[in-house]
């Protein structure tokens, strides 16, 4: 198969298309992803003039029903690929997804699915301060019956959004929204990559770096730092939150013995404290040092440039936690 | 007796029927529950009969219907199998659910029941999405939700009503109105009377019911259901209605005026149309006991089925988390 240089946005865009031409169940909803052409532009690549209103629904400003009906709508055998444009407006609709969409095929005894997959934009970096640029995985962690996926590259979004979108389970899909001008080779045509599998980004053999979604670069700039310290840096993109590939993080821990985490959402109650719990407990013996967590501050994003900036977890950070380690 | 009074014996005697079988069940349920047998919360859909038997008498049998905790008389109605019921009410495995939902999540997909549900209004937003799917695949069907007064004050029934207005969708919301959420009375959680004033601002037909004459619930329904299905979109239809008991059971509804309990009590739905069945003459009193009894005899076999099958095993806890 054919590759292109595509932004990550277009590379969302491929995968939505691909999945509506394969199946007719398949429609997208959300505010101003119709005719506008989606708020980061990502319907604007094709998507909407190629499949129409009937299948590209833009909403009024309500998450509440956005999510609550595609609830209904996944039940009754359509699969919705339904849009929360800010991550920081999914609480408007956690009753929806936390305690419909998860849980509708547990208590109702297997009777009843939810293929729903729900796309949001996380992170900051755009001087949207405090609603705009939250990142929340933790509290979809927290929730069984969700899938959690933060792709980190165009290749890994749009394999991995086509593999959410035909998976039968309710599918948080986060999407970093400095990234969606990010470039990188895809696969014109189509493919998967498997939900919970990991990928390391970088191979080495003194620290494993874990980190998803906007941090996966950072990490790699870290290592290019520390490895002409002599420090070789392996970085883990988690790729997929839950279900957690905890064997490839218990493998490259195996390996290099050594283990930060890098989130940039909150430190505290933050994804990382689960994987360092996880290995702390069962990879006990493979560690040589304590295991460090490098998140965000426990505060709001701000909006001045100078403090929006101090907030984001950048490779400076990284680079001095894996020195402490390392020492 | 609905304006026209044109309904013939049979229906009327099925919808009798409908309605006996769900009082039945409650009541049995009520027992039960009162000795101390039954887990959980129980909340009962006595006196308000006449709206399910009523609106699910007009519907197809893959038209989906989305519900909430009061909602056994909905999944009776719709034609669910009472042993299965009671089965999911003790938490056992033969249960709807394989016990895990019990009475607040009961549900039968296989009638298009999409769920009772353990958040209070949730049917808005289900229901509407299951419209919409209705209308995508241009099937024919349509849905309805089914609400209580006071979830009507929840945001979600605004967006929902407003999405299922502009997109022109096939659904009924059939508001239930038993004039309490919980202790708090209709006339003070909200400022307006007729719930079905809030159509309105939708844009689309609400229609005020009286919710004990199951014929008149009927009439409407049919009109309701027939401008979902050919393409009218929403219809708000509010059945003014009460419940015998409290909230749950375990509430003594203190609460509540005894006059206008007593009031209402009068306006059973089965006395209502039992005293209508034997003026018309389309019914004796053998044979209204003939149905009573065969009702009883129904959910005694469903309760004993309920109380004796078994519990799931254990890792059942584990399992239906995902689709595998």
């Amino acid at each position: 198969m054919g590759t292109k240089v595509m932004n990550y946005a277009e590379a969302v865009a491929d995968a939505l298309k691909i999945e509506m031409r394969r199946d007719p169940n398949v429609y997208i909803a959300g505010e101003d992803v119709g005719r506008f052409g989606g708020s980061f532009g990502v319907t604007g690549y094709g998507v909407f003039s190629e499949f129409g209103p009937e299948r590209v629904l833009d909403t009024p400003i309500s998450e509440t029903a956005i999510v609550g009906t595609a609830v209904g709508a996944a039940a009754a055998g359509l699969r919705p690929a339904v849009e929360i444009l800010f991550m920081d407006f999914l609480p408007i609709a956690m009753d929806e997804l936390c305690n419909q969409a998860a849980k509708v095929h547990y208590l109702f005894g297997g009777q009843m699915k939810c293929p729903m997959v729900l796309r949001t934009a996380l992170g900051a970096g755009m001087g949207t301060a405090a609603h705009h640029s939250q990142s929340l995985e933790a509290m979809l962690c927290h929730t069984p019956g969700l899938i959690t996926i933060a792709p980190a590259t165009p290749y890994d979004v749009k394999g991995l959004l086509i593999s959410a979108i035909r998976d039968d389970n309710p599918v948080v899909f986060l999407e970093h929204k400095m990234l969606y001008a990010a470039k990188g080779e895809v696969p014109e045509g189509e493919y998967t990559i498997p939900i919970g599998v990991a990928d390391i980004k970088r191979e080495g053999f003194d620290v494993t770096l874990v980190c998803w979604s906007g941090m996966v670069r950072q990490c790699l700039a870290a290592a290019e730092i520390l490895e002409k310290e002599g420090v070789s840096v392996e970085v883990l993109d988690l790729r997929t939150l839950i279900p957690l590939d905890k064997k490839a993080i218990l493998d490259s821990v195996g390996k290099t013995h050594s283990l930060v985490i890098v989130h940039e959402a909150c430190l505290t109650g933050g994804f990382g404290g689960e994987i360092a719990a996880i290995v702390a407990s069962e990879g006990f013996d493979l560690l040589d040092a304590p295991i460090i967590r490098v998140g965000g501050p426990d505060t709001p994003v701000p909006f001045s440039p100078v403090l929006e900036a101090e907030f984001i977890v950048k490779a400076d950070r990284i680079v001095a936690a894996v020195r402490e380690i390392a020492a | 007796m609905a304006a026209d009074g044109t309904m013939d014996k049979d229906t009327y005697l099925g919808l009798y029927h409908t309605m006996v079988r769900i009082r039945t069940f409650e009541e049995t349920a009520h027992k039960e529950f009162l000795k101390g047998e039954m887990p959980g919360f129980l909340h009962l859909y006595s006196g308000e009969e006449a709206i399910a038997a009523g609106v699910m008498s007009v519907l197809e049998p893959d038209d989906y219907v989305s519900t909430h905790h009061r909602g056994h008389g909905h999944l009776i109605a719709k034609g669910a199998d009472t042993k299965r019921m009671f089965a999911e009410l003790f938490g056992k495995a033969a249960g709807f659910c394989k016990g895990k939902g019990g009475s607040m999540h009961i549900a039968d997909m296989s009638l298009g029941v999409l769920g009772a549900n353990g958040i209070v209004g949730a049917a808005v937003h289900i229901g509407t999405g299951a419209a919409f799917a209705c209308k995508y695949q241009k099937n024919g069907k349509i849905a309805l939700a089914f609400l209580g007064d006071a979830s009507t004050n929840r945001g979600t029934f605004h967006e929902a009503l407003n999405l299922a207005s502009i997109w022109d969708l096939p659904i009924v919301y059939v508001v239930e109105n038993n004039h309490y959420g919980v202790a708090n009375p209709q006339s003070e959680h909200m400022k307006i009377r007729d719930i079905a004033d809030r159509a309105a601002g939708y844009g689309f037909p609400g229609v005020v019911v009286d919710g004990n004459d199951v014929a008149a619930v009927r009439e409407a329904a049919q009109e309701a259901v027939a401008r979902a299905r050919g393409g009218g979109g929403p219809t708000l239809l509010e059945c003014k209605t009460w419940r015998h008991w409290g909230h749950f059971i375990g509430d003594a509804a203190t609460y509540r005026d005894p006059a206008e309990h007593e009031a209402w009590l009068k306006r059973d739905p089965l006395i209502i149309s039992s005293a209508l069945l034997l003026a018309r003459g389309w019914a004796t009193q053998a044979d209204l006991d003939r149905i009573q009894a065969e009702a009883n005899a129904e959910m005694q076999t469903a309760l004993e089925y309920g109380k004796g099958s078994p519990y799931p095993p254990l890792e059942e806890l584990l399992t239906d988390v995902y689709v595998d």
